[in-house]
C-alpha cells in the first residue's frame, strides 16, 4: 500500500488536536502569564500536538544539529515562544470531534496513549535510564499508536472493519488491520513519523510496538513501548480498540527480567500513575 | 578582518540627544575579510547608511547574514541602496520559520508588499539570492567562512560566526540563555538543567577563542529578573560570564536597550565590570558604539 501520498499528508497538516488539548491551549495562551512547563505539560499529553512539534523542530529544513525527540528539548532548543506558536497554529485548527465514522472512542484512546506514555517512562526509571532521556520515553509510549489517529480520519470504514474482524475472530487488531488492508497502524504511524525525520529511536518504537520480540536486537525503548502498551491493556486503562492483543514475546520477557504482571507489581500503585493521564483526558 | 558597528540598539530605532554617543540605529555591522569581501551581519536600521558609503565599490559582492527576522534586525533592507542597483549581486541567508514554515525569502518579500514598502521585492535590480540555512553550515567566499549556531530567542536565530585568514569573530544576534523552565522541586528540573547545561556547553563552544564576540546584553541583570525573563535577550553579568568561559579577546556589548540613555548605559556597563571583578587576564569589554570600526 502507498501511505505517504500528498492526500494524506495535506490530511494530516490540517489534522486538529484532542479537545483536551486544545482547549487548554487556547486557555493557557490567553493570559499573559502563560507558564511555560504548564504549556509544555499539555502538549507532551496530546498525540496530535506532540506529533506536530517533533515534526517541526526536526524538519530537515530547520537542520538542528541534533534530533529533538522529547518536548522539553524542543523548548532548550528552538524556545518557549515558537512551541507556543505552533500549538495555538493546530488548536486554530480547532478539535478533533467526539464521534468519527469508525466509532472509535477518542477519549478512551487518549487515555490508553497516556497510560502507556506513563508505564513506559516509569518503566525506564525501573531499568535505570537516566532522567534525562525518560521523556523520549513518555513520548514513545504517547505516540506508539498514533497510526490509529491517522486511520480515523483517513481510512474510517476500513479502520471500522478491521476493529470488527478483530472483536469477531478474537484477533490482535494489527492481524485483523494486516488481513484487511495489508498495513497495520503501527506500520502507518512509523512510515510518518520517519518521512517527517522525527529521532529514528521514536519510529522504531513506534514500528515494533508489536513486533520488537521479531527483532535480532531490540533496544530498551522498543521493548519497554511493546511491554508498557500490553501492561496498559491489561490493566484495562482506557482503551486502544484491541481487545486480543499478542502475548509479551518471551525473549523480551528475559532481556526486561519480567513479565507483565511482574511489571505491574514492579510499577506499584497505578492509580496514582494514571492519576495524571485520567485527569487530562477526562476534561 | 575589520568590522564596523553600524547599528547598535535593540528593538527599535531611538534617535536622540540622549543616544548620541552610542547611536541609534538597530543592529548592522559590516566586516571586511582579509581580502577585503564584505559580509552584512544583519540589516536593523544601521544598513541604510552602509549601502550609502559603498556607491564606490559597485558592481558589488554582498553576503548579507541575519541572525533573524525580528524587525529590528531588518527593517533596513528596503532602504539599502546596493538592492537598487544593477550588476550588484546580494546573497542573504537566515533561517526559515519554523511556525509559518515559511522561507527567508518569503518573510522578507512580506516587509516590501505594496502596503508596506513601494518597491516590489521582484522589481529591485540588483541580482538578490536567498538561502535557507540549516544549523552548521559553512558558507564560504574569498579567505572568509562563516558557520552558525542556533541560539535561544522567540524565533529562530542563528548566531554567526565569520573566520578570515586567522582571525575570527562571533556575532550572537538576539540571545537569551535558556534558564529552567522547571522549580527546583519538580521532578522535570534536574533532567531540563541537564539538556541546559548541554545546549550552553555548545555555545561556549562556538564562541570559544574568538578575537571578538559581539553579544546581545540588553539588560541590566536586575530589570532582567523583574520583568525581561523569556524576552530572548542577554544581560551584562551573563554576558560577561561567557565571554571569560569561552576566554574570547575582546567582547563587544550591544543591542542597547532602546530607553536607554547614554549616560545610563555607560553607569550600567561601569557598574557590571566592577561587579564582576574584571582582571587583566579577562576579556576585554567594550560597549559596541555605532560609526566605529574595530580591528579583529
Amino acid at each position: 500500500m502507498q501511505i505517504i501520498h500528498e492526500d494524506l499528508l495535506a490530511m494530516v497538516e490540517a489534522m486538529p488536536a484532542f479537545p483536551q488539548g486544545v482547549i487548554k491551549v487556547l486557555d493557557m495562551c490567553s493570559k499573559t502569564d502563560c507558564s511555560p512547563k504548564d504549556l509544555v505539560s499539555v502538549v507532551e499529553r496530546d498525540p496530535v500536538l506532540a506529533m506536530r512539534v517533533l515534526k517541526l523542530v526536526n524538519s530537515p529544513f530547520i537542520g538542528l544539529s541534533q534530533p529533538i525527540s522529547s518536548i522539553s528539548h524542543g523548548v532548550a532548543y528552538v524556545g518557549m515562544n515558537t512551541i507556543k506558536n505552533i500549538a495555538l497554529t493546530v488548536a486554530a485548527i480547532g478539535m478533533l470531534p467526539r464521534e468519527n465514522k469508525a466509532n472509535f472512542n477518542m477519549d478512551e484512546f487518549l487515555q490508553h496513549s497516556l497510560g502507556t506514555a506513563a508505564v513506559c517512562k516509569r518503566m525506564a526509571g525501573l531499568k535505570g535510564v537516566k532522567e534525562t532521556n525518560s521523556a523520549d520515553y513518555f513520548l514513545a509510549g504517547l505516540l506508539h499508536d498514533f497510526g490509529k489517529v491517522i486511520l480515523v480520519r483517513q481510512m474510517p470504514d476500513q479502520f471500522s472493519e478491521a476493529l470488527e474482524e478483530a472483536q469477531k475472530k478474537k484477533l490482535a487488531l494489527d492481524v485483523a488491520e494486516r488481513m484487511i488492508y495489508k498495513i497495520d497502524h503501527a506500520e502507518i504511524g512509523a512510515v510518518l513519523a520517519a518521512h517527517w525525520a522525527l529521532p529514528e529511536g521514536l519510529v522504531r518504537a513506534i514500528r515494533y510496538h508489536h513486533s520488537a520480540g521479531d527483532l535480532s536486537n531490540p533496544s530498551l525503548l522498543e521493548q519497554i513501548v511493546m511491554a508498557g502498551n500490553l501492561v496498559v491493556h491489561r490493566l484495562g486503562f482506557g482503551s486502544s480498540g484491541n481487545y486480543y492483543p499478542a502475548e509479551l514475546p518471551k525473549s523480551i520477557i528475559k532481556n526486561l527480567d519480567m513479565n507483565i504482571d511482574e511489571i505491574i507489581s514492579a510499577i506499584g500503585d497505578t492509580d496514582a500513575l494514571f492519576a495524571d493521564a485520567k485527569a487530562f483526558a477526562s476534561t | 578582518m575589520k568590522f564596523k558597528f553600524w547599528g547598535v540598539r535593540g528593538s527599535i530605532a531611538t534617535p536622540g540627544p540622549k543616544t548620541v554617543r552610542y547611536g541609534g540605529n538597530t543592529t548592522c555591522i559590516e566586516i571586511r575579510g582579509a581580502s577585503d569581501e564584505l559580509v552584512i551581519l544583519d540589516a536593523g536600521t544601521g544598513i541604510f547608511q552602509l549601502g550609502n558609503t559603498l556607491a564606490p565599490e559597485f558592481p558589488i559582492n554582498i553576503n548579507i547574514f541575519l541572525s533573524h527576522t525580528h524587525w529590528d534586525h531588518i527593517q533596513g533592507l528596503p532602504m539599502f541602496s546596493p538592492i537598487f542597483v544593477p550588476g550588484n549581486q546580494i546573497t542573504i541567508h537566515g533561517a526559515m520559520d519554523i511556525v509559518s514554515q515559511h522561507s527567508v525569502k518569503e518573510v522578507l518579500s512580506r516587509q516590501m508588499e505594496h502596503a508596506y514598502f513601494p518597491v516590489k521585492e521582484t522589481e529591485l535590480a540588483a541580482e538578490l539570492s536567498y538561502v535557507d540555512l540549516q544549523e552548521n553550515n559553512c558558507i564560504e567566499f574569498g579567505e572568509t567562512r562563516v558557520t552558525n549556531c542556533l541560539l535561544n530567542h522567540p524565533v529562530l536565530n542563528f548566531g554567526y560566526r565569520v573566520e578570515s585568514a586567522d582571525k575570527s569573530l562571533v556575532f550572537t544576534g538576539d540571545h537569551e540563555w535558556p534558564y529552567n523552565i522547571y522549580d527546583p522541586t519538580d521532578p522535570e528540573y534536574g533532567a531540563y538543567q541537564e539538556i541546559i547545561n548541554a545546549r550552553r556547553q555548545k555555545i561556549i563552544d562556538f564562541f570559544k577563542d574568538v578575537d571578538a564576540l559581539i553579544i546581545d546584553t540588553s539588560y541590566d541583570d536586575i530589570e532582567y529578573e523583574q520583568s525581561k525573563m523569556g524576552w530572548g535577550h542577554g544581560t551584562f553579568d551573563k554576558s560577561i560570564a561567557a565571554a571569560k568561559e569561552s576566554s574570547v579577546k575582546k567582547c563587544y556589548l550591544t543591542h542597547h536597550e532602546p530607553t536607554r540613555s547614554d549616560d545610563e548605559l555607560e553607569d550600567l556597563y561601569f557598574a557590571a565590570l566592577e561587579r564582576n571583578d574584571i582582571s587583566d587576564s579577562d576579556p576585554e569589554f567594550i560597549l559596541a558604539k555605532e560609526g566605529v570600526e574595530f580591528l579583529a
